[in-house]
């Protein structure tokens, strides 16, 4: 599953390593996640299904910075029962686990007035499922730690069911929600639990979409999330404008909401 | 054999931890559980003592580390031949305890008397006697040991002669003492006769370090790492003498626990476990630079007696003194080298961080001769341990600075001690160690551990195999 036959540097006083796991990896936020923490100096297990973008996003990251800091791993997050066994390996090989980033996701467009049991399901079960399977362990080993951080990619569309993709909504309403509890279960014994609400971000994900507005680059996106990390932040929107946005959307009364056509 | 929880141990100095999974066997056989635990989860081990190196030596993230400190029984102890026979966990502070009051002295110590027998036969550790008594290996009669390759060996200077002198010295990384025999070192006294005096420059440092050895039973001195120019290296020497037989009217007196124990109160004022907040108030350039100065303006001649606890434990005198040293800690930087290169070598590393604006806050010199164990730091001169506050902002200038010490040091001749220098590279320690021994350790470990369980992240960064 690994292909990482040379090893990670080992942390020293002068030269200390934090360890990061990120799911969700090849494109989009994750990959410019991935080159934004090695930048900063992070050791990185670089995790998603594609391995040809995962393997030539490792070999980009560890090529510009002259030494190993990223290490991949193919796995699809719908695998939940690989997830006990791979957890503590990808811990060993990295030598260690301070963040844990979720970002895995899909977006299947059903139609507005389609339904589409299938692929609800696979919405549902990368989104949420694939979620849980993973932050539960490692919430599991943070508590244990009383240390570390996880960061969980949610979505504005989560705030409010729509008309577009009520699959998706669903899906990140309830992974928000899960991060909120996990949040009240760990922060007290110093775990930060930060949840991330994209707004829209030029990635895969929206390359059909139309009627987008205020897009921002996946750079753009990793950079206020890792921004959010270091000051230890519960929750940001990218851009942060949509945090005004969200709390009108939030806000509208349900008899409004029901008229409106987005 | 018990679920084995993840946790973030660290070391000495404060300036490393690491997500390790936390392994404490209560007994013996739970090393072998341990090992076969790591072989079947694909884990590394790293054996821990009492966790007191300055370095990454008893850490290894995202692995085991084997905390040896609960096997700490003393199995035997002839109070006439001062032979003691002990479990690796016993620290230095339970030994001495136990063996002072009939008349016996461990006769080499570290530092601080927090530290395992165990960890210091892996780092062979010496003290400020090294010229006289050389390191604590050199006073091992016999050790016991279980291997990762399932072997359970006895060693002795006779007995598995190779295994004794790499074992020994060898960080932990050829296998795990069970058990260790020890000659102690008969004393009169529970006091020693100390004698204090000032050094100039760094030259009448190494002077009093060169004449003082064959005069002394121990010695060492303090060095103001701030003052520069002709005062460059000044400091203080100490030198201590046992109390010979009939010296001491009351040796039953002083050869007391309590009489040996160290004060509580600082100046009869600041309690001892607060000590270290006002001390970090002072650790900073100015602070030192002032402390320092103090120092050499007070220190004159003089001489007096002291308990062995207060000469040896200097750095247990202050509870959590690391901890002044605030939230970033510290490293320790320890070259030795030959006598007749080490004052131009140190000349030119004082210099260097001062000019680099990166001083030491705490320098400490001592005279050494070689020894036989294969991984030595060891030889004919002396060695300058040298404190470094990391803060927020320092740690790539320190970094470059102490590759820049090493190079200095490797040319003067010099070697370097695994249980203190914390960035020292493959190539470094292939340079000083020679490729020789280096081959020699690799193949004991082939032979010893033939799968790599026992795997500190020291041993990655100084011995990595695919160099």
């Amino acid at each position: 599953m690994t292909k990482s036959e040379q090893k990670l540097a080992t942390s020293t006083p002068l030269s200390p390593k934090k360890h990061a796991i990120l799911v969700g990896a090849s494109s989009g936020i994750g990959a410019a996640l991935a080159h934004r923490l090695a930048d900063e100096g992070y050791q990185i297990a670089l995790l998603a299904r594609r391995e040809e973008m995962l393997s030539t996003l490792t070999d980009e990251i560890n090529s510009k910075h002259g030494e190993k800091r990223a290490i991949y791993y193919v796995h699809d997050v719908t695998n939940y029962d690989s997830v006990p066994e791979l957890l503590p390996k990808i811990i060993t090989d990295l030598g260690g686990l301070d963040t844990f980033i979720f970002n895995a996701g899909v977006a299947h467009m059903v139609g507005l007035k389609k339904y589409d049991f299938e692929k609800d399901r696979q919405t549902v079960e990368v989104n949420l499922l694939g979620a849980l399977a993973w932050l539960n362990p490692v919430a599991e080993r943070f508590q244990e730690l009383k240390s570390g951080q996880i960061v969980g990619v949610s979505s504005v569309a989560g705030e409010r069911g729509r008309v577009g993709n009520p699959a998706y909504n669903t899906s990140k309403a309830a992974l928000s929600t899960y991060l909120e509890a996990l949040r009240n279960r760990l922060d007290k014994l110093g775990v930060n639990v930060l949840t991330v609400k994209p707004g829209f971000v030029q990635t895969d994900m929206v390359k059909d979409a139309k009627k987008l507005f205020w897009v921002i680059s996946p750079e753009q996106a990793a950079k206020d999330i890792y921004k959010a990390m270091q000051k230890g932040k519960q929750e940001i929107y990218t851009p942060a404008r949509w945090r005004l946005v969200m709390f009108v959307v939030r806000n509208i009364p349900s008899f409004v909401f029901r008229k409106l056509t987005f | 054999m018990k679920k084995l929880n993840l946790t973030q141990l660290g070391n000495f100095s404060k300036s490393l931890t690491a997500t390790v999974y936390h392994a404490q066997p209560r007994f013996t056989e739970e090393i072998v559980e341990i090992f076969d635990f790591a072989r079947e989860n694909g884990l590394k081990i790293a054996p821990r003592g009492a966790g007191r190196s300055y370095n990454d030596a008893a850490l290894k993230g995202g692995g085991i580390v084997l905390d040896l400190s609960l096997l700490k029984c003393i199995q035997a102890w002839d109070s006439e031949k001062g032979i003691l026979r002990a479990q690796p966990g016993l620290t230095l502070e339970t030994l001495w305890q136990f063996i002072l009051s009939d008349g016996w002295w461990p006769p080499v110590v570290s530092g601080t008397m927090k530290t395992t027998l165990g960890g210091c036969l892996g780092m062979n550790i010496h003290g400020k006697n090294n010229f006289k008594m050389g390191t604590i290996g050199e006073h091992i009669l016999e050790f016991d040991a279980i291997l990762p390759n399932g072997k359970e060996v006895t060693c002795s200077p006779k007995k598995n002669k190779d295994l004794f002198y790499s074992m020994i010295s060898g960080m932990g990384m050829l296998g795990i003492f069970t058990s260790v025999t020890m000659q102690m070192k008969r004393v009169y006294s529970g006091l020693l006769h100390v004698k204090e005096w000032n050094v100039p420059n760094l030259e009448s440092q190494i002077g009093a370090l060169l004449r003082g050895a064959p005069e002394n039973d121990y010695i060492v001195g303090w060095l103001d790492g701030v003052a520069n120019g002709a005062s460059l290296g000044r400091g203080q020497m100490h030198a201590a003498n046992y109390l010979t037989k009939d010296e001491d009217a009351d040796p039953d007196n002083t050869t007391r626990v309590a009489f040996q124990t160290l004060p509580d109160k600082f100046f009869g004022v600041v309690p001892k476990s607060k000590l270290h907040y006002l001390m970090g108030l002072g650790l900073n350039n100015l602070g030192v630079w002032g402390v320092n100065m103090a120092k050499y303006i007070v220190g004159h001649d003089k001489s007096y007696q002291q308990p062995h606890a207060a000469f040896h434990f200097l750095l247990d005198y202050v509870p959590d003194w690391e901890k002044s040293y605030g939230k970033y800690g510290l490293i320790q930087y320890q070259s030795f080298l030959p006598k007749e290169t080490a004052l131009d070598a140190w000349r030119e590393i004082l210099t260097l961080s001062q000019k680099r604006k990166l001083p030491t806050y705490l320098g400490v010199t001592k005279r050494h001769r070689p020894d036989n164990f294969l991984i030595s730091h060891a030889l004919d001169g002396f060695s300058l341990a040298l404190d470094f506050k990391i803060t927020k902002n320092n740690r790539a200038k320190l970094s470059e600075m102490v590759q820049d010490f090493d190079k200095i040091v490797l040319e003067a001749g010099g070697r370097f001690y695994f249980a203190k220098n914390s960035e020292t590279l493959v190539e470094t320690a292939r340079a000083f160690l020679g490729a020789e021994t280096v081959e020699k350790f690799r193949k004991l470990k082939k032979r010893c551990d033939p799968e790599n369980l026992l795997y500190s992240d020291l041993y990655e960064r100084v011995f990595a195999e695919n160099v």
